[in-house]
């Protein structure tokens, strides 16, 4: 369906990665092209791989009535929203709002599975029971993301998790979007947060989709993603009546199925030019005002492929675009909201980043690829989010003024 | 604060609650409730290759939500869709979790590709050619509330008919000692913004305080209180009785589900 839809203003964004702990140290390695991408040396991982693992989870402190969602997953998302004044930003919100007009809707794929995973190396060698220590509810299940942050930041709207594997929390901006409209509530915090594991380590290298080198995507020689972790969040609220030029609106937002394959995307990308029309028409947008693409670009051959035919055919072959995956490798679940900061920040900073690792774009890949920054004015980026199931999203996002 | 919607069809599955008419007649006190595991059916719309990657939870899943489509006489291809699930496919995790416990960490790429949650959505969507908005949520034990209010949402602001899927698998040892969900129980609603010719009645959900319904039969009350997904008992029991109510359903610690229920009969 396309829907045109009322923006909704960022109150506040923050996003940590393997390329930084919140907005400013992001923006700078954006700046110098750095990639987070290093050698895989993940607890006991033995794969010929590059990840971008986020420095200091291990020793990130959870308060101490909330030590039952300790888990990597937790540690990392209480990590991100002590950065860029988030917390702060959510609790005079709450002031504002009320804690329960304001809901959390965050969207991870593994939550905190990596609980499991070691807890199934400690099974009672008589009874196969897990250790007692182990707690599935605050850990592993996926609310647990959710969970932990609404207690945390001590919110008590509507709160749940999106899973819909990589395309999760671009999902979350269009459940906040039909609870803000409906009135369920005044604002929500959005966002995502996936952290290394096993299960996507090993299941992806499984699927012969994990690269040895850092990932390069839309290079010619891509063979596979690196996976990395991050957890990003936005503050979401209606436009307020005064705002700032440089402040970040999001103007559209559209989805999609492929119905075509659980773990491949639709060879001519359909569902993702459904995805990318429906978000243009939310917008009220026609596809040449927008100035930059954030792609969802895994540097997979038939992922790029898909996408690249499928932003052609919407967009013509003029439209900037990139992905960051190269510098952060592919976080999964926090993907969306992660690209979503990364698009504010083309918006408010007039940078549209290049791809890094890619060295020869592919020429049958007719998009077109930046392979160096650009600085140049950005109005409005869309950014893309696909996962597997046949699952699409794309958001836009533009400056205020 | 309110959100509404039409409910045109109702699909159900789960130990000794065979579908809608089956489901209906127990709820309503017609018929006495008799527990029995869970029959899952094999997905009669997916080819022969995709049924047989399939476990538990999308076999239920696509049952129960390709009932509620049919009685709604709706198009599946049509219908937007929400699925909420607890936990996902126990059986799945269990297996994988438990080959990378082993020196060799040998991983199938078929269950790697099965275990994310939004698995029985896409098979929804390959089986019936839905191209259609799909989101998929989790809120542990509030799962059922989390994709009530979401569908509502959702068919109230983009005026869009979609199908509310929720459902719940026991998970194998040692992971049920952790999440003891006793057997398969799934539910479905067809939900529309405006009233059709099959319409079973209107509903409208707000968020409140008051402690949530339970139910009179004990054995009733155990899978309510026992299978996150069949939090949605007291809804269907207000839809089987057809007439004029309201129910509170367990949502959050903080809040719970207040739904007036009106007939359209």
């Amino acid at each position: 369906m396309l829907h045109a839809m009322r923006p909704l203003f960022l109150r506040g964004f923050t996003a940590t990665s393997s390329i930084g702990r919140g907005v400013e140290q992001t923006l700078q390695s954006l700046a110098g092209q750095r990639s987070g991408l290093r050698i895989c040396e993940f607890e006991t991982v033995r794969l010929d791989t590059h990840i971008g693992e986020v420095a200091g989870v291990d020793t990130e402190e959870l308060p101490p009535d909330l030590k039952r969602f300790d888990c990597r997953n937790n540690r990392l998302a209480a990590l991100a929203i002590r950065q860029d004044g988030f917390d702060e930003a959510v609790q005079a919100g709450a002031s504002r709002w009320g804690r329960k007009r304001i809901g959390i809707f965050i969207g991870t794929s593994t939550s905190g599975i990596l609980e499991t995973e070691l807890a199934y190396r400690e099974r009672d060698p008589v009874s196969g029971a897990l250790p007692a220590s182990f707690e599935y509810a605050a850990t592993h299940n996926s609310f647990s993301a959710a969970d932990f942050l609404r207690r945390r930041l001590h919110l008590e709207g509507p709160a749940m998790v999106v899973s819909c594997a990589c395309a999760s929390s671009a999902k979350v901006f269009s459940s906040a979007r039909r609870m803000i409209e409906a009135d369920l509530i005044d604002a929500a915090v959005v966002g995502g947060v996936d952290s290394l594991c096993l299960t996507t380590l090993y299941g992806f290298h499984s699927l012969q989709l994990c690269s040895a080198a850092p990932c390069r995507p839309f290079d010619i020689a891509r063979d596979g993603i690196s996976i990395g972790e991050a957890a990003a969040f936005a503050l979401l609220e209606r436009v307020p009546d005064t705002l700032n030029g440089d402040d970040v609106l999001l103007l559209g937002i559209g989805e999609s199925s492929d119905a075509y394959h659980m773990s491949a995307p639709h060879p001519e990308g359909h569902g993702a030019r459904r995805a990318m029309l429906a978000a243009l028409s939310a917008a009220g947008l026609e596809p040449g005002s927008i100035d930059y693409i954030n792609l969802h670009g895994t540097g997979t051959p038939s992922n790029d492929r898909s996408e690249s035919q499928a932003v052609t055919s919407v967009f013509g072959a003029a439209t900037p675009c990139s992905s960051t995956k190269g510098a952060t490798g592919h976080t999964l679940g926090a993907a969306g909201a992660l690209e979503a900061v990364i698009s504010a920040l083309a918006v408010k900073h007039g940078l549209m980043p290049g791809g890094v690792n890619t060295e020869h774009v592919d020429p049958m890949l007719t998009a077109h690829y930046l392979k160096r920054n650009r600085r140049a004015p950005v109005a409005r980026v869309l950014s893309n989010s696909f996962g597997f199931g046949g699952t699409n999203c794309s958001l836009i996002f533009g400056r205020a003024g | 604060m309110k959100v509404a919607a039409y409910v045109g069809g109702v699909g159900v599955l789960g130990p000794g609650l065979d579908d809608w008419p089956g489901a209906s007649a127990v709820l309503s006190g017609r018929r006495a409730y008799e527990s029995r595991p869970t029959i899952l059916p094999m997905p009669p719309l997916l080819a022969a290759a995709e049924r047989r990657r399939t476990g538990r939870v999308v076999k239920l899943a696509l049952a129960v939500a390709l009932e509620a489509a049919t009685r709604a006489g709706a198009e599946p291809a049509e219908l937007a869709s929400v699925f909420s699930s607890s936990g996902g496919d126990g059986h799945n995790c269990h297996e994988m979790c438990q080959a990378l416990a082993l020196e060799t960490r040998e991983m199938s790429p078929t269950r790697f590709s099965n275990s994310v949650h939004n698995a029985a959505a896409g098979y929804w969507s390959i089986a019936t050619g839905s191209k259609r908005e799909s989101t998929v949520l989790c809120a542990h034990d509030a799962s059922f509330c989390a994709g009530l209010l979401e569908a509502l949402a959702e068919v109230a602001v983009d005026g869009q008919s979609l199908l509310l899927v929720a459902y719940d698998v026991e998970y194998p040892d040692p992971l049920r000692a952790k999440r003891p969900i006793p057997d398969a129980f799934g539910a479905a609603l067809v939900l529309t913004p405006q009233r059709e010719s099959g319409s079973l009645a209107r509903i409208e959900a707000s968020l409140g305080c008051e402690p949530a319904d339970s139910l009179a039969d004990p054995k009733l009350e155990a899978l309510r209180v026992s299978t996150p997904a069949a939090r949605c008992l007291p809804l269907l029991r207000e839809l089987a009785v057809q007439t004029r109510g309201r129910t509170v359903l367990d949502y959050l610690d903080v809040s719970n589900t207040i739904v007036h229920v009106e007939p359209c009969h």
